[in-house]
């Protein structure tokens, strides 16, 4: 009797630890982003692209109506397989992009935007990647969608496509 | 010369803990660094890597130190932004309960088992 329950303890531990391991192996060991969280923006200031003036996020986001939040380079060479699917969001009306210069020589962003065309309202330089920390970003391209209610209810890594653009224009329509 | 000594002791006391501070926000920083994860390299701390993400989070850390903010209150910000996964030394929560109670639950009944061992010895 004694040994039936050694065994059956020793039968329900391994099989215990069996589901630990298993689930342990089917769960990736990389990052993966939660991409449909809501999350509020961050308050933040940033110096302008244009007029090199600080400004903060409450006037950057003074508006309500829906914004997307680009970060790009022009050394990042998705950035430009996504551009003239920014070019295209751009001529929405309902909303407003706000590009985000992530680690980039002033000139040569410059230079990707008269080459590409200039799809953002307007462009904040974040000079050291602390800025897309804020928004909980880890690299370029990504891409926010913010919400009237100042919400950030989707998050794309990587560069967008026509399926997202058709999904973002489901979302503001 | 009573008050310029004492002038050059004052002197060399606040220079003195200026630097202990700063040795002490160093220590603070590395400690930091190495309990969190570069989400984009493999297994590595941002304290060992020097990618553009790493020396972001390198520069975020530092001016929260800076700021007076605690080590909690930098992982807190650091998972309010990137999840639980940033941190290599995971939090109790309902996700890690078995984590942190398995092993305290296999010292128990291994301590039981050979209490009970010891005892039955000492009967015979």
């Amino acid at each position: 009797m004694k040994n039936k329950f050694c065994l059956f303890i020793v039968i329900i531990f391994l099989s215990f630890c069996f589901i630990i391991f298993y689930k342990g192996l089917n769960t990736p060991n990389t990052y993966t982003p939660q991409i449909n969280e809501k999350k509020k923006i961050p308050t933040f200031g940033a110096k302008d692209f244009d007029s090199n003036n600080y400004l903060n996020s409450d006037k950057i986001f003074e508006e309500k109506i829906f914004y997307i939040v680009n970060i790009w380079a022009s050394w990042c060479v998705p950035c430009r397989t996504e551009h003239p699917l920014l070019m295209q969001l751009s001529k929405n009306q309902s909303i407003k992009l706000i590009g985000l210069n992530y680690r980039d020589n002033y000139n040569n962003a410059k230079k990707f935007i008269s080459d590409f065309g200039n799809p953002y309202s307007r462009i904040l330089i974040d000079k050291d990647g602390t800025l897309a920390i804020e928004f909980g970003a880890y690299g370029v391209p990504e891409t926010f969608l913010i919400d009237k209610n100042k919400d950030i209810i989707k998050k794309f890594v990587g560069p967008i496509n026509q399926e997202i653009v058709k999904e973002i224009k489901l979302i503001i329509k | 010369m009573k008050i310029l000594k004492i002038f050059i002791i004052l002197f060399l006391v606040t220079n003195f803990s200026e630097l202990k501070s700063d040795e002490t926000n160093d220590v603070l920083k590395n400690k930091i660094l190495k309990n969190i994860r570069c989400l984009i390299c493999q297994g590595q701390s941002v304290y060992d890597s020097e990618s553009d993400f790493a020396s972001s989070i390198k520069l975020i850390v530092d001016r929260k130190i800076n700021k007076g903010l605690k080590e909690d209150q930098i992982y807190a910000f650091l998972r309010k932004k990137y999840g639980d996964w940033i941190i290599f030394d995971p939090p109790l929560n309902k996700n890690t309960y078995i984590l942190w109670l398995l092993p305290l639950l296999f010292f128990l009944v291994g301590g039981a088992i050979i209490q009970k061992k010891i005892l039955k010895k000492n009967e015979k």
